[in-house]
């Protein structure tokens, strides 16, 4: 072998010598460049890696995202505050009330208003079902993509049975629009406890055969465990929050840190891992499937009766029926479609706890009815920018798990 | 609208001239690096000279009482033809009104109102600590003849991205970052889509395919 080579190969081996093997030192390998993505079976979204491979080995990295870029932002300065929200939906398609639920709460934080509380406890519902759907999904194709094909086809019936909640909510699936500027689209149908708690319970269920098959899996360990890692000073630097951070071992929890909606009144555990590896990052979406079905039940044993919006007449919508026998509310409606509703000028950043991170919303205001600037701080895109670091160093094989465990949604990544 | 409380110094130093407990540290610890302190809605901001960003975030991740570790989100304004960041307020009718006006889809359609007296851009970072749960938002005013600020990827190097996009669509330029490329959109887009002054409606035309091999992907050296 060139004497060339041989420098090039040891330096390598100095470089990432713990997760290479001295079988590979007689190896002869020529450093190959290689496209993943945009359209590839295990990028769930669109997106492109392109890889600098030595050998198996991932000595660089580009992440490119933008595929899925529409304008988000442009989108919002341009509708009323109102009409924003079913954009929100498309932001994170997997667990859409919490988009709603985010972007609601900021401007409500813009108008000051608080809702009745009957209608928090029906968004901490919802939301909480979502984030359940968003992990299901997250941890289910994560699965499929390690050639784990059963427990993802449990783990999406699990979801469908999610799914059959949202419907009773909101009578939709997965474009809810659920969430509305000072309270909600609908109180909750009849009957909605029991069809909860028998729903949850087939979820459970199926979550516990999951995890039967995968936590004790030694194929699944052995591709989980040790990959994608980085310590929790290096995630924090980078920005990443969620499930991400928290199995590095950071307790930061919006809900927990700044708690927001009826948080505070309700008990739950936040899961952390502690070595930051894909496999705690998969624990940790598995524990908090238990801890949003703990939250849900104590949610419906603790709501309170009474309205589920506000009557703060610059949001709310009048009933047909007052709008057509009444002046007052014939001018509010006749208000809300041609002004929109005017918050008074400011700018405001609320943020919540989405499936993958802080989801934040700034809003900056001019005092019409129409954002100035609406800008999403979405989780996935401060998550993804760290990604390269967590495969460099890694093998091939490793882009798979640890690009799963990010699960990235490109309609949040991407806006 | 008479509830609404404005949101300007003038009206808060009429109110109350007491700083939150959050700005009173940043206050004793950075005097002079910052030159307005605000706090609506329970959110504190800080307003610095941008020449000062770099000192003011070092002395924001450092200190032991602030420890702002996470960056959490760096965007732009376009404050286009506004006289300052909406604390003087104009009448709302006129708001309105403008507000409601079609837009005009063609370039030469567009008539600009004039530049305003202050600075055209602010670059906004949000900040949060881990271990003290406080926020903070930076705000620095960036004129439109010379778009550029320092890059904050040497304190937080989550920066990096956020950078990107922002220079992606607003076209402010971060000296010292280390790749600064567009993120969303491809490189041969013409324009900044989020500033004010570029149409919604506006098209261009599509790249054509240049074919297998044609173009290498851009690499940071």
């Amino acid at each position: 072998m060139p004497d060339l080579e041989q420098k090039n190969l040891a330096a390598l081996n100095s470089r990432n010598g713990a997760r290479r093997g001295a079988a590979f030192d007689d190896l002869h390998t020529e450093p190959m460049r290689i496209q993943f993505g945009p359209s590839h079976p295990a990028t769930h979204g669109t997106v492109k890696i392109v890889l600098d491979l030595e050998g198996e080995q991932v000595i660089d990295a580009d992440v490119q995202v933008g595929f899925l870029h529409r304008g988000f932002e442009k989108e919002c300065e341009t509708g009323f505050f109102y009409q924003n929200i079913p954009y929100t939906d498309r932001l994170n398609y997997s667990s859409p009330i919490l988009n709603n639920v985010g972007y609601c709460l900021a401007v409500e934080k813009l108008f000051d208003i608080k809702t009745p509380p009957r209608c928090d406890y029906i968004r901490v519902i919802g939301g909480e079902l979502s984030r359940m759907a968003d992990h299901l999904l997250a941890v289910g194709a994560s699965a499929m993509e390690l050639a784990a094909f059963t427990p993802m086809l449990y783990l999406l019936e699990g979801r469908e049975l999610i799914y059959d909640l949202t419907d009773a909510l909101c009578g939709a699936r997965v474009t809810t629009n659920f969430v509305r500027i000072g309270g909600i689209s609908a109180d909750l149908p009849e009957g909605f406890k029991d069809f909860a708690v028998e729903r949850l319970d087939k979820v459970m269920k199926l979550v516990a055969d999951a995890d039967k098959l995968l936590t004790e899996n030694p194929i699944f360990r052995e591709r989980m465990e040790g990959t994608g890692r980085l310590s929790a000073a290096e995630l924090i630097a980078w920005g990443v929050t969620g499930p991400i951070l928290r199995a590095g071992g950071v307790p930061y929890d919006v809900r927990r840190v700044t708690p927001y909606l009826v948080y505070n009144e309700i008990d739950f555990d936040v899961p952390v891992g502690e070595h930051s590896d894909n496999f705690d990052r998969y624990l940790v979406r598995m524990e908090e499937l238990r801890q949003s079905r703990r939250m849900i039940l104590q949610c419906l044993e603790k709501i309170p009766a009474g309205p589920v919006n506000t009557e703060d007449r610059r949001v709310r919508w009048p009933g047909k029926r007052q709008v057509f026998s009444r002046m007052e509310e014939l001018i509010d409606q006749f208000k809300l479609v041609l002004e929109g509703g005017t918050p008074p000028a400011g700018e405001v950043y609320h943020a919540v706890e989405a499936a993958n991170g802080e989801l934040g919303f700034y809003i900056v205001s001019d005092g019409t009815g129409k954002a100035w600037k609406c800008r999403c701080r979405s989780p996935s895109f401060s998550n993804m920018s760290t990604l390269k670091n967590m495969l460099i160093g890694g093998q091939l094989a490793d882009v798979v798990p640890t690009f799963g465990m990010m699960n990235m949604i490109g309609g949040e990544c991407d806006r | 609208m008479t509830a609404d409380k404005p949101d300007s110094p003038t009206n808060a130093a009429e109110q109350a001239p007491a700083l939150s407990p959050l700005l009173e540290k940043v206050k004793a610890r950075m005097g002079a690096l910052v030159h307005e302190y605000q706090t609506f809605r329970g959110d504190d901001r800080i307003h610095l000279d941008r020449a000062n960003l770099v000192a003011a975030a070092q002395v924001l991740r450092d200190d032991p009482e602030l420890a702002f570790d996470l960056l959490l989100d760096v965007t732009a304004i376009d404050y286009l033809g506004q006289p300052d960041d909406f604390t003087t307020r104009l009448e709302v009718w006129d708001r309105n009104q403008a507000a409601m006006r079609r837009l005009p889809t063609r370039r030469h359609e567009l008539v600009l109102p004039p530049p305003g007296p202050h600075p055209r851009f602010a670059v906004v970072y949000h900040l949060i600590s881990t271990t003290h749960a406080h926020r903070l938002r930076l705000k620095c005013r960036v004129p439109a003849d010379d778009p550029t600020i320092a890059s904050l990827t040497s304190v937080w190097p989550g920066a990096n991205w956020l950078e990107r996009e922002t220079y992606d669509l607003y076209g402010i330029n971060f000296v010292g970052h280390p790749d600064q490329r567009r993120i969303y959109l491809y490189d041969e887009f013409v324009g900044h889509p989020l500033r004010k002054d570029y149409q919604k409606r506006h098209e261009q035309p599509i790249e054509p395919y240049a074919g297998p091999g044609a173009k290498e992907p851009r690499r940071p050296q």
